[in-house]
């Protein structure tokens, strides 16, 4: 008995070691990561790719809160990621973009509140000030120029380190919803519905505040895209989108916050970046080697037309090779060897048996 | 009567005396959309049928599905490619031809989802739930991206070798394409209803999808069983393509995707899991996008579809003919 807890104990601190080792690095990369690329590309086009891919990372984050956390399925994560970018183009076509944001997000977080008593902890989030707040020391001309002025109408570096600060926010409300008594009736709905209720668990409230609260992240994160593309359509918002952030969420690790956010992050840089640049990684090495440029162009053009192919293939390959995700919860991965186990033994002795 | 149900009821009622007003108004133009509704709904039923004989068995939404019948579609043009096909009319060649290729396609898309199965499903079988989906979509991408090789992004010419006698009666325009849809589809499901009910291998299948456990527990071999019901789910997406392909004359690589889901919500509204369900919702979904199409205008025809699949949820959450599987 007293070796079971202290094994729970001992694995709690390794799994909170793991996760202060992958936070500690994201925050470096996350802080490095524009000065090194304005550095080296002298253009913020990078930043802005980061900062489409932080928009991901946050509809991970909350997608996880719905597929991780509740082990519920919702194939139609992007109509709220669609609700709130247009609700945002609508509501802040005129005003200052700061101002909009002011609009949406306090409605947001209002309707957290209302929901969960538990989470005041994120207080420091609050919206209307946060134009204030982010005028810090780092802007105007001082020795972190990087940052100048904060200003919303043309920065990209602007929209990455308020990405940056809204994915954190983000996952400290995550990782406390998910300690909270809500995060256990969620976790006791996903491994058991049945028990749960029998155990006094609502399941329909709890399910629906798990669609609902998940729901607000992609509202969020759309209200965000909005005001940093400043251009919305329909086209944005396919049924592709759910699925590519449902692939996010299993193939980082249902219900581990940072798995999720690497699985964002890969992702985000396998479909945006790596496949559509594959032709012309392609066609440079073919003229490295020294092909002709017929090779060379029929070569990359068949790149071209893999694309797909290449893309499914990479999804196949690694669910096969990690069906547990890339960094599983750690909680999550011992009850599957558990279960695993036991069910091995029960073969065995049923072979005896027989 | 509880208040879900009259709320069902009272949903199809007015469904009902919408269509039926416009049956009288226009009696000819209505029988025109039922009749291209049930076609539509034909092939509809075909593919669903493939996707809630999966889901049934294995709980996975099977997106790599829509492609399948799409792929059918692009094989059968290819395998028809190799007979001196006339286009113009209908000759004994064409005959033998459709006859020779539309089984042959059945048969190798079946064996390809089997293949499919093999490779990206059964390995995962005792994974979280969530990473056969996962696959299902890499498969789904995969699939397309062979598509989009063999033939590029434009769509394709499908053979049109069907007899093009039509008639009209009292106004009414219906061809030998369409009678060939409805009967060619009925025959397959009838087909399918037998071997389901009268078959080892159906009753198999029917036990694998009630507890699969239990069912291996008696004797049945689970992955035999598994890779069985991929076949036959393919036998008939095949033969939606194939059927696709006669009658619109053209298919793209995306197909799948678009009529996938929209074939899924047929099982969905059906009720998952439940064959006749599949059927039925298939040939409803059919019509309803018909009739929305010429009534409504076809650029509402998804937010009418859907917007019916969810009104059909919250009334009847099991779908029109309920879950074949009961409730833990």
């Amino acid at each position: 008995m007293s070796t079971s807890v202290f094994t729970r104990l001992h694995l709690r601190d390794r799994i909170r070691d793991r996760d202060t080792a992958v936070y500690s690095i994201l925050l470096i990369l996350a802080l490095v990561f524009p000065m090194a690329s304005i550095y080296a590309t002298d253009g913020t086009a990078l930043v802005s790719q980061a900062t489409r891919a932080g928009t991901f990372v946050l509809l991970a984050i909350g997608l996880n809160v719905v597929v991780g956390f509740a082990g519920l399925l919702d194939l139609g994560y992007a109509a709220f990621y669609a609700i709130g970018a247009y609700s945002y183009a609508l509501f802040a076509s005129t005003q200052l973009v700061t101002l909009g944001f002011g609009e949406i997000v306090p409605q947001l977080f209002y309707n957290f509140d209302q929901w969960t008593g538990g989470i005041n902890a994120v207080g420091g989030i609050d919206q209307p000030t946060l134009p204030a707040w982010i005028q810090g020391p780092w802007s105007g001309d001082g020795p972190f120029q990087v940052v100048r002025n904060f200003n919303f109408g043309g920065d990209p570096v602007a929209f990455y380190v308020l990405i940056c600060i809204l994915i954190a926010a983000a996952i400290i409300l995550v990782n406390n919803l998910y300690r909270s008594r809500l995060g256990r009736a969620w976790m006791a709905i996903r491994e058991d519905e049945v028990a749960a209720a029998a155990m006094g668990i609502n399941t329909v409230t709890t399910k629906l505040l798990a669609f609902g609260i998940g729901a607000s992240f992609s509202g969020f994160a759309g209200a965000f895209y909005g005001a940093n593309v400043s251009l919305v359509s329909p086209d944005s918002f396919l049924f592709i989108v759910s699925i590519t952030v449902l692939v996010m969420v299993v193939l980082g690790g249902m219900g581990n916050i940072s798995g999720v956010i690497i699985g964002a992050l890969v992702l985000y840089y396998v479909v945006y970046y790596l496949i559509p640049g594959l032709p012309e990684n392609v066609r440079s090495l073919a003229n490295s080697i020294g092909l002709s440029s017929e090779t060379t162009r029929s070569l990359a053009d068949a790149t071209q037309h893999l694309n797909y192919i290449i893309y499914g293939g990479i999804l196949v390959a690694m669910m096969l090779l990690r069906p547990q995700g890339l960094l599983p919860s750690r909680v999550r991965e011992q009850e599957l060897k558990h279960a695993a186990v036991q069910e091995e033994e029960a073969a065995v002795e049923m072979e005896h048996a027989t | 009567m509880s208040l879900p149900d009259f709320g069902f009821y009272v949903l199809c009622a007015t469904a009902i005396v919408l269509l039926a007003a416009q049956a009288v108004i226009h009696p000819g133009e209505f029988v025109q959309v039922f009749i291209f509704g049930l076609t539509q709904g034909s092939i509809y039923a075909l593919v669903a049928l493939g996707y809630t004989m999966v889901y049934g068995i294995i709980e996975l939404i099977n997106f790599a599905h829509g492609d399948v019948f799409t792929l059918g579609a692009y094989v059968g043009s290819a395998i028809l490619g190799f007979f001196a096909i006339s286009e113009g009319g209908f000759t004994t060649v064409n005959l033998i031809a459709l006859l020779l290729v539309f089984p042959a396609v059945m048969l190798v898309m079946g064996g390809i989802n089997v293949a499919i199965e093999r490779v990206a499903y059964r390995p995962l079988r005792n994974a979280p739930r969530l990473a056969p989906l996962i696959t299902a979509i890499g498969m789904s991408f995969f699939l397309e991206g062979v598509m989009f090789l063999w033939h590029g992004p434009a769509t394709v010419h499908f053979p049109d070798i069907l007899p093009k006698a039509a008639t009209t009666v009292a106004g009414v325009f219906f061809g030998f394409k369409d009678v060939f849809v409805v009967v060619v589809a009925a025959i397959l499901v009838a087909l399918l209803a037998i071997f389901i009910n009268r078959t080892k291998l159906g009753k198999a299948m029917r036990a694998t999808a009630q507890d699969r456990d239990a069912a291996q527990l008696m004797g049945i071999d689970i992955n035999r069983t598994i890779a069985a019901t991929f076949f036959i789910g393919a036998l008939l997406a095949g033969a939606g393509g194939m059927i696709w392909g006669l009658y619109y004359n053209t298919v793209y690589y995306q197909l799948g995707f678009r009529s996938g889901l929209i074939a899924f919500t047929a099982a969905v509204f059906g009720g998952i899991g439940n064959i006749p369900g599949a059927a039925l919702g298939g040939l409803i979904i059919g019509l309803i996008a018909a009739f929305s199409d010429s009534y409504i205008g076809s650029k509402w025809t998804q937010v009418v579809v859907f917007g019916i699949l969810i009104g059909v949820l919250v009334f009847r959450p099991t779908g029109l003919l309920g879950m074949r599987v009961p409730e833990k």
